[in-house]
């Protein structure tokens, strides 16, 4: 039963929205109001819980284990804690603010910044014109990344619009196939945890 | 070992002072490279230009966190400052996940700031942040007052007199996702094919391949894509005269022409070195051949 509810729930729900949405009844309106602004919500809202107690017992193992880097886990543990005490304290008040504007945006920051660096060492060492799909991509990558960028139209007038070109021809012919693939690809998964035959999402194998 | 031989084997700390030179230099002194705006930029600054006070509101959704801040705060606050100096009122949006409110404060408190004659409540307001993500978007579409109950600050929507008359999306001109995710298309899905509302989208570069056929197809109205876009859409405000702020993406866009070009002369550089040290070692497997 585990199991079977799951699927029966899924298969119910799945259905009735799939359905729902050919049926302009009152009454097909008011159950996809219902389902999607009450239920969908509360489900959604209780994730997060489930999330923070996911979290803390990750961590809490990982501390009274005192398995490598624990530190770093009650550094984590605190920050969440500190930070939602700050929240519900203050009412989001200036020190909350502050607490996000000066610690957490910063710190992200850097963090993602430290990507310009390694991108610059890695086209260095890794990006090499070995075969000629790479040389393609070479090229192709190196046009893109003088055209998006104003020196390129300095250098030589025509680079942006070769750059547009590139981006609204092959580009978009590629990203159009590949998302064709992947809606597909959507549709049948969709069909196959409607029907039972994935059961992935419930854990397990 | 040969020169080029020793330069493939150059230490990274010297790419990496390279870059932070590139990068940092320009930010103290800019450049002032001219910024030519493309078609997408165009249509969706355009679009934002025709409306006015009498139009329906234009809903602008933070979708992004710290971590592409220098690339999509821009957009987010050129965005709000093009709508409030046209007086349009504005619906900013905290976002669909958590991280995301912070920005979208942020994003609002400064360009409010700038905007003293515009009060809250009357010519913007701020909505927070309400767990569902897809099934916020579909929420709107039905009522905004029941998904939210309350803006960010704890007032009840129905006080707010800018959203009365504003139910759902039929009152709403225009709804731009400023991303660094993949949410333009969940806006696209749930809002612009469920409900019709128009959407715009501005995202960070490395997102924006993947929303030209949405442009093509018109589903989009039009798109930023990276810090280019949005240094293009301080120089479409720029040039209307309009107020720009510090035009952030626009001094950014320098240090990023000069750290592009750094790559790539780091990219040809390591290629000659690669092909040079691989003709000599074969031209010496070929003499040892021989020999």
């Amino acid at each position: 039963m585990r199991r079977r509810l799951p699927v029966i729930i899924a298969f119910g729900i799945g259905f009735a929205m799939l359905i729902q949405y050919f049926i302009p009844h009152p009454r097909s309106e008011e159950f996809y109001n219902v389902i999607v602004q009450q239920w969908f919500i509360i489900i959604y809202a209780f994730m997060y819980i489930f999330a923070l107690r996911s979290f803390f017992m990750h961590h809490i193992t990982k501390v009274k284990k005192k398995k490598e880097g624990y530190i770093f886990s009650a550094v984590a543990m605190v920050s969440v804690l500190f930070m939602l005490l700050s929240g519900l304290i203050t009412s989001r008040g200036p020190f909350f603010d502050s607490l996000y504007n000066y610690m957490i945006a910063p710190l992200q920051g850097t963090m993602f910044s430290l990507l310009a660096f390694f991108i610059a060492s890695a086209a260095f060492r890794a990006f090499r014109a070995r075969n000629v799909q790479a040389t393609l991509l070479l090229v192709t990558a190196t046009i893109v990344m003088i055209g998006r960028v104003p020196i390129g139209d300095y250098l030589w007038r025509g680079m942006p619009d070769l750059v547009e070109w590139i981006m609204t021809v092959p580009s978009m012919a590629a990203m159009r196939g590949i998302r064709i693939g992947v809606g597909l690809g959507a549709v049948a998964t969709a069909m196959k945890i409607m029907l039972g035959i994935e059961r992935s999402y419930m854990g397990g194998e | 070992m040969g020169f080029w031989q020793r330069f493939l084997q150059l230490d990274r700390k010297w790419i990496f002072l390279g870059i932070a030179i590139v990068v940092i230099i320009p930010l103290i002194k800019p450049i002032g490279l001219p910024i030519k705006p493309t078609k997408p930029v165009i249509d969706l600054f355009t679009y934002i230009d025709t409306l006015g006070p009498e139009s329906g509101p234009v809903m602008v959704v933070t979708g992004f966190d710290p971590s592409t801040m220098p690339e999509l705060m821009p957009m987010e606050q050129a965005l709000l400052r093009h709508c409030l100096t046209k007086g349009i009122p504005v619906i900013s949006f905290g976002g669909l996940y958590p991280a995301y409110i912070g920005m979208a404060k942020m994003a609002i408190d400064e360009v409010s700031a700038d905007f003293p004659d515009k009060k809250y409540g009357e010519d913007y307001v701020f909505l927070g942040f309400i767990p569902g993500v897809s099934a916020v978007i579909l929420s709107i579409g039905i009522d905004i007052a029941t998904t939210f109950g309350n803006d960010y600050y704890g007032t009840p929507i129905d006080s707010l007199p800018m959203l009365r008359g504003v139910k759902n999306y039929s009152d709403i001109s225009l709804v731009v996702d400023v991303s660094g995710t993949s949410t333009p298309e969940y806006w696209l899905m749930y809002a612009q094919e469920r409900y019709g509302v128009n959407i715009g989208v501005a995202c960070t570069a490395v997102s924006a391949p993947a929303y030209y056929a949405f442009l093509q197809s018109g589903q989009f109205v039009g798109m930023m894509g990276g810090m280019k876009g949005a240094a293009e859409y301080e120089e479409l405000m720029a040039r209307k005269g309009y107020p720009t702020g510090r035009r952030n993406a626009t001094i950014g866009m320098d240090s990023q022409s000069l750290a592009h070009l750094l790559i790539i002369l780091l990219i040809i550089l390591g290629n000659a070195g690669y092909f040079i040290v691989r003709r000599g070692e074969r031209r010496r497997g070929i003499i040892r051949r021989k020999r």
